[in-house]
């Protein structure tokens, strides 16, 4: 209780200094779970992988294309309930910067594939009825306005020319965390346009989505079908679409981990910051705790004011931060619009930042309550005069 | 004199500082013994180991060699904290500087070393209430030390001293940083101390007026006592 009190007035003592120490836990700490979620965020198409999701594709690379007539090869294997086509697009919206996906896709047994994706259902039977109907997530419907009868014209990079699509139906995410940012329409339509337009380039498909039956047989139903057409012209590589999409973000590792390595070095400014402090306060002090020794504190006592005022700086600044952190995201996905699908600040941003908090507030006290504990009460009265 | 009346005993006492690989003798010889219940004014040039003397005695420094008693007990043979523990319940220091924690009031200050004694928050205060009301500052008790003059300060700290009943009380210039009128008036409560309570006294001083309200003179020079 006395010791209690005794931290709390301590603390405030200085308060200008107390109060910028807080202000940069603050902006560490938030900075902090800013690109932890940001990191999150890479990996969140991976994180909303199904298990009882594969995906097939050209063993070479994702550039080279797979004829569609694989779809019913692998339709027909032991264990295999859907397949379902699907063609990355890229066309442009207006401007290269608005970027969002666009997928070309088997309508039906695709969203039979993804219940994550919640439609109505008078707009899914007028996006099945249309051949020139999409289906848009609903933050990139709020990104861009896109409202049901809307036609949303896309200037083709992979598939040239201008394409319309008019907008049927809008998805809503299962969770807060399912990626609501794409763009989805018919494969049958891309495939007649293409047709007609550049007829060699006809009949391909970019990837299939594989459904199995039974998740225990995932591997296996892989391999099964990478043999299928281990001779073919185009060999395939199956995977789970977690493994899919790891894949995908590992060409960018360097950049995440990057941003990780940032994360970390802001913590161990804050760490350095604090320490000086707190370096700074107990040699101020020194006088004081060559008194309490004098009087019969050991250096139990003095460790507790130390560490304590070390602690309460430390989660005062780490409070306001995390709080700030989930208004600070939302600000943040906001403004960065479809660029990051999912931009959530996960449970396990939020223990990192306490738990660094913790490390800091410790971390920045073991040498001045060191120096305190060991001090020689003849030598720290002297510095009193 | 029976060992028991004894506050103080010491013989042979040695104490030397080693500064760069020099060692620098500070106390050469010091045989001393200071009867239970005296006032005793230590007095020297600057320099001459008052402080230090008056440190190993009250337990904050260690000597290198000799004996040194005090209150019956063999301080040299206790660990650090067991000698802290000695020093809670048997020393009271008043120091020049007051010493004081400026986050605490005045009352919060002189209850500070009744936190180290197992006693009841209703027993604290009543006991910090007599000490500062000992020390004509009952008026001032939730005051910080910052808004106490030099005097007031120092008798604060002689009702920290007091406050777990030591036998001695040990004070290093505790007028020297007070004007004529704050340090008589100090003297007198420490001579109270001494006559009503029965305090044994050690006090270092430069100023001879100080010194001859204590009942014992000692004189210091280079480490060596001569009377
Ligand atoms: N920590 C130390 N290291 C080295 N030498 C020291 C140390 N403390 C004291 N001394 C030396 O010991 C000698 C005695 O010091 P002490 O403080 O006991 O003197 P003093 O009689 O109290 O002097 P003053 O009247 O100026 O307070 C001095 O020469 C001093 O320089
Ligand atoms: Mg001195």
């Amino acid at each position: 209780m006395h010791l209690l009190k005794l931290i709390l007035r301590n603390t405030l003592r200085h308060k200008l200094r107390t109060l910028l120490t807080v202000l940069g836990l603050l902006v560490a700490i938030l900075s902090f779970g800013l690109l932890q979620t940001v990191v999150d965020a890479w990996y969140s198409g991976a994180n909303n992988a199904a298990p009882d999701r594969l995906v097939t594709r050209s063993s070479v690379s994702l550039m080279v294309p797979l004829p569609v007539h694989y779809r019913e090869k692998i339709r027909a294997l032991d264990g295999v309930r859907s397949v379902a086509a699907a063609n990355w697009f890229a066309g442009v919206y207006q401007e290269p910067k608005n970027f969002f996906p666009q997928f070309a896709i088997d309508a039906v047994p695709y969203l039979a594939m993804y219940p994550e994706y919640r439609i109505p259902e008078d707009q899914l039977r007028d996006f099945l009825r249309d051949r020139k109907g999409a289906v848009v997530g609903r933050k990139l419907a709020d990104t861009y306005g896109f409202r049901v009868g809307d036609t949303v014209p896309l200037k083709g990079t992979i598939f040239s020319g201008s394409w319309d699509f008019v907008v049927r139906a809008i998805y809503d995410g299962a969770t807060p965390r399912t990626d609501t940012s794409q763009f989805f329409f018919h494969w049958d339509y891309l495939n007649e346009s293409v047709r007609t337009r550049a007829p060699q380039r006809a009949d391909q498909v970019g990837v299939f989505v594989v459904r199995v039956a039974d998740l225990s047989r995932a591997a296996e139903i892989s391999r099964a079908i990478d043999t299928q057409f281990s001779n073919s012209a185009v060999e395939t590589l199956t995977e789970t679409e977690q493994a899919f999409q790891i894949g995908f973000v590992k060409q960018t590792e360097a950049i995440v981990i990057a941003i990780r390595i940032v994360s970390f070095v802001v913590i161990f400014i804050i760490l350095a910051v604090m320490a000086n402090t707190m370096a700074m306060t107990a040699r101020e002090r020194m006088a004081e705790y060559a008194t309490l020794k004098a009087l019969g504190f050991g250096p139990g006592f003095l460790g507790g004011l130390i560490y304590g005022e070390s602690l309460a700086i430390a989660a005062a600044g780490t409070l306001l931060g995390v709080a700030l952190t989930f208004p600070v995201a939302d600000w943040f996905a906001r403004q960065m619009g479809t660029l990051f699908p999912v931009f959530e600040v996960s449970a396990s941003t939020v223990q990192l930042q306490l738990a660094c908090a913790a490390v800091v507030g410790v971390a920045a006290a073991v040498l001045p309550a060191w120096r305190a504990a060991r001090v020689r009460i003849v030598e720290g009265l002297r510095a009193a005069g | 004199m029976p060992q028991s009346e004894l506050a103080v005993s010491i013989h042979h006492l040695v104490k030397s500082y080693h500064r760069g690989g020099q060692v620098v003798p500070v106390l050469s010889d010091i045989t001393l013994d200071i009867a239970a219940g005296e006032f005793v004014a230590l007095m020297g040039p600057s320099g001459s180991g008052k402080s230090t003397l008056l440190n190993l005695i009250a337990g904050i420094d260690r000597p290198d060699s000799g004996e040194l008693r005090v209150c019956g007990t063999d301080i040299m043979a206790l660990n650090e904290a067991e000698l802290a523990d000695w020093r809670a319940g048997h020393v009271g220091f008043i120091f020049q500087f007051y010493n004081l924690m400026p986050v605490l009031t005045a009352f919060e200050n002189v209850e500070l070393p009744l936190l180290l004694t197992g006693l009841g928050a209703r027993d604290r205060r009543e006991r910090v209430g007599v000490a500062l009301n000992m020390v004509g500052l009952s008026d001032r008790v939730d005051h910080y030390p910052s808004e106490l003059s030099g005097g007031q300060q120092q008798r604060v700290a002689i009702a920290r001293a007091i406050i777990t009943d030591p036998e001695i009380l040990v004070a290093d210039e505790p007028t020297g940083d007070l004007d004529r009128v704050s340090a008589e008036d100090i003297l007198g409560l420490m001579e109270r101390m001494n006559q009503e309570l029965g305090k044994t006294i050690i006090m270092v001083t430069h100023d001879p007026h100080a010194a001859q309200r204590a009942r014992l003179l000692k004189h210091l020079d280079k480490g060596v006592l001569v009377d």
